[in-house]
């Protein structure tokens, strides 16, 4: 525990020394407001309209549907890509300067070294996440219309664990490289194969195969926290994914050093 | 204290090493020689257990390289050629985070931290980023950081290469005072460091030993230089021990 601690605080600390932590978190935030803006944009506009229109629809447009589980559900598709980025330089980095001969000649074990670097990113991956958590807390504050609260926490729980799952499986295909490029752009196509990966059980015959694509996908587990439901499943599913890609990584590292 | 044993690495039809043997005891500073591409780095790499071998065994401290693998990274420090910074830490962050991954007990870090600081001369240049230091004193910060946990074996790939000969002078002088109470061994191909520093020598060319020989024991009116050239160059015919 000593030994992943002192390999987290590293991390850390190299991430904010560094300037991609800064560009990662600002990123992230920027887009989450051009998004919330938006989707404020476009509520207001149906509010309008169905106002104009009352006998279109019975009641009018949720804040909760319309603006906060489309906030959490385009954010998922933004930490695809800014992951990768975060991820790419943990391992390659470490090869490259030659401190990973360091690390592996010391007397900690490889899953120290993993574990350690999935803290260090992780930490980051909560302060992104927590900023940009800003956005719906305003608006619970601000708006005069009816919010369901439970939905805005549950939503922001359910982004950090598939950010963390995200990180953990771009993390894994990092550790099969040394070039920075090779992992963030390997790291990339994993991540969104893995987001769309229950687009072929839309249109498939109800059976096994389509529910284990609708299981093993992260959009469909998001699903039930974004609408303010935490289920048991859902965290077995998030802490696994979490656990294989820490798994990878260690056994990508062990199969360097031995070939 | 080292004893290696037909150690050998190969990456597919690459022979590296094909086979190195020799051993040093307690208090020994062994010269590890060796023309460019004659597998030297890849033996340290073996016996710092960054790589395991193809076939042969080594004993660093008493514990197998391959079985005892923990053991070994205890007892030893090592400096690669180049050193392993992080650019972005001081040199006492650095310092205290190798010792903690080394398993120095925190309540020993601090005093750790110091000795090594003033044993390397680093105690001005402490509040500096690695990423700043020069070559010099980056390469005093890499052989602090190998013997920050105190280990009974040090392992130098090519400590001097690319210093200035005032540097040169002020690192061989600190590997000299490591030896007592360790066995160092030094990679190197500059000979004549190794007739001020070293009680031993250790030729290998190809991937195998050539010569084995206490300093002391070789040939009076004999320079290294001849003795390693003859080596060398006999050795691509030869596979055998050399004798001198």
């Amino acid at each position: 525990m000593r030994n992943c601690n002192a390999i987290a605080r590293r991390e850390i600390l190299s991430f904010f020394v560094s300037p991609i932590a800064y560009f990662v978190i600002t990123g992230f935030v920027l887009l989450s407001g051009y998004f919330f803006f938006n989707l404020i944009g476009f509520f207001n506009h149906m509010l309008l309209r169905s106002q104009a229109m009352p006998f279109l629809q019975q009641e009018g447009p949720s804040l909760n549907r319309w603006v906060i589980e489309g906030f959490y559900q385009t954010l998922v598709v933004v930490l695809v890509f800014l992951i990768p980025m975060l991820t790419m330089r943990t391992i390659a980095e470490e090869k490259r300067r030659g401190t990973f001969e360091l690390l592996v000649t010391s007397p900690i074990s490889v899953s120290d070294i993993v574990i350690g670097k999935y803290l260090g990113i992780a930490f980051v991956l909560f302060i992104m996440n927590t900023l940009v958590f800003g956005f719906p807390l305003l608006l619970v504050s601000l708006a005069d219309v009816p919010v369901e609260l439970a939905p805005v926490f549950t939503g922001y729980l359910g982004l950090l664990l598939c950010s963390l799952a995200f990180a953990s499986l771009s993390m894994a295909v990092s550790c099969f490289t040394e070039n920075q490029i090779v992992a963030a752009v390997t790291g990339m196509v994993t991540l969104l194969l893995f987001y769309v990966i229950h687009s072929p059980a839309q249109t498939m015959e109800p059976g096994i195969a389509q529910s284990v694509l609708n299981y093993v996908s992260p959009v469909m587990q998001l699903r039930d926290p974004i609408r303010g439901v935490l289920t048991l499943q859902g965290g077995v599913y998030f802490a696994s994914v979490i656990v294989v890609g820490i798994f990878l990584s260690q056994r990508a590292l062990e199969m360097y050093r031995w070939r | 204290m080292i004893r290696v044993q037909h150690l050998s690495k190969t990456y597919g039809e690459f022979v590296a090493v094909s086979d190195v043997s020799f051993s040093a005891d307690k208090g020994e500073i062994v010269g590890f020689l060796g023309p460019n591409g004659a597998g030297k780095t890849t033996t340290i790499r073996m016996l710092s257990t960054y790589m395991p071998p193809t076939s042969g065994t080594a004993e660093i401290a008493g514990f197998d390289i391959v079985t005892q693998s923990e053991a070994v990274r205890r007892s030893i420090g090592y400096l690669p050629e180049n050193p392993p910074l992080y650019g972005e830490m001081r040199v006492v962050e650095y310092l205290q985070f190798v010792g903690t991954i080394k398993g120095v007990a925190s309540k020993r870090l601090p005093e750790a931290v110091e000795r090594v600081l003033e044993q390397c001369g680093l105690t001005d240049v402490r509040r500096k980023l690695c990423g700043h230091l020069s070559r010099g004193y980056r390469q005093r910060v890499g052989l602090a950081q190998a013997i920050i946990h105190n280990p009974s074996v040090v392992i130098l790939d090519e400590p001097t290469s690319g210093l200035d000969p005032k540097q040169i002078i002020q690192i061989r002088q600190l590997i000299a005072s490591l030896a007592e109470g360790r066995t160092v061994m030094l990679s190197t191909h500059i000979l004549p460091e190794v007739t001020m520093v070293c009680s031993k020598v250790v030729i290998v060319n190809k991937g195998r030993t050539v010569l084995e020989e206490q300093l002391s024991a070789l040939p009076a009116g004999r320079s290294l230089e001849e003795i390693f050239i003859e080596c060398v160059s006999r050795s691509a015919a030869d596979t055998g021990h050399v004798a001198v």
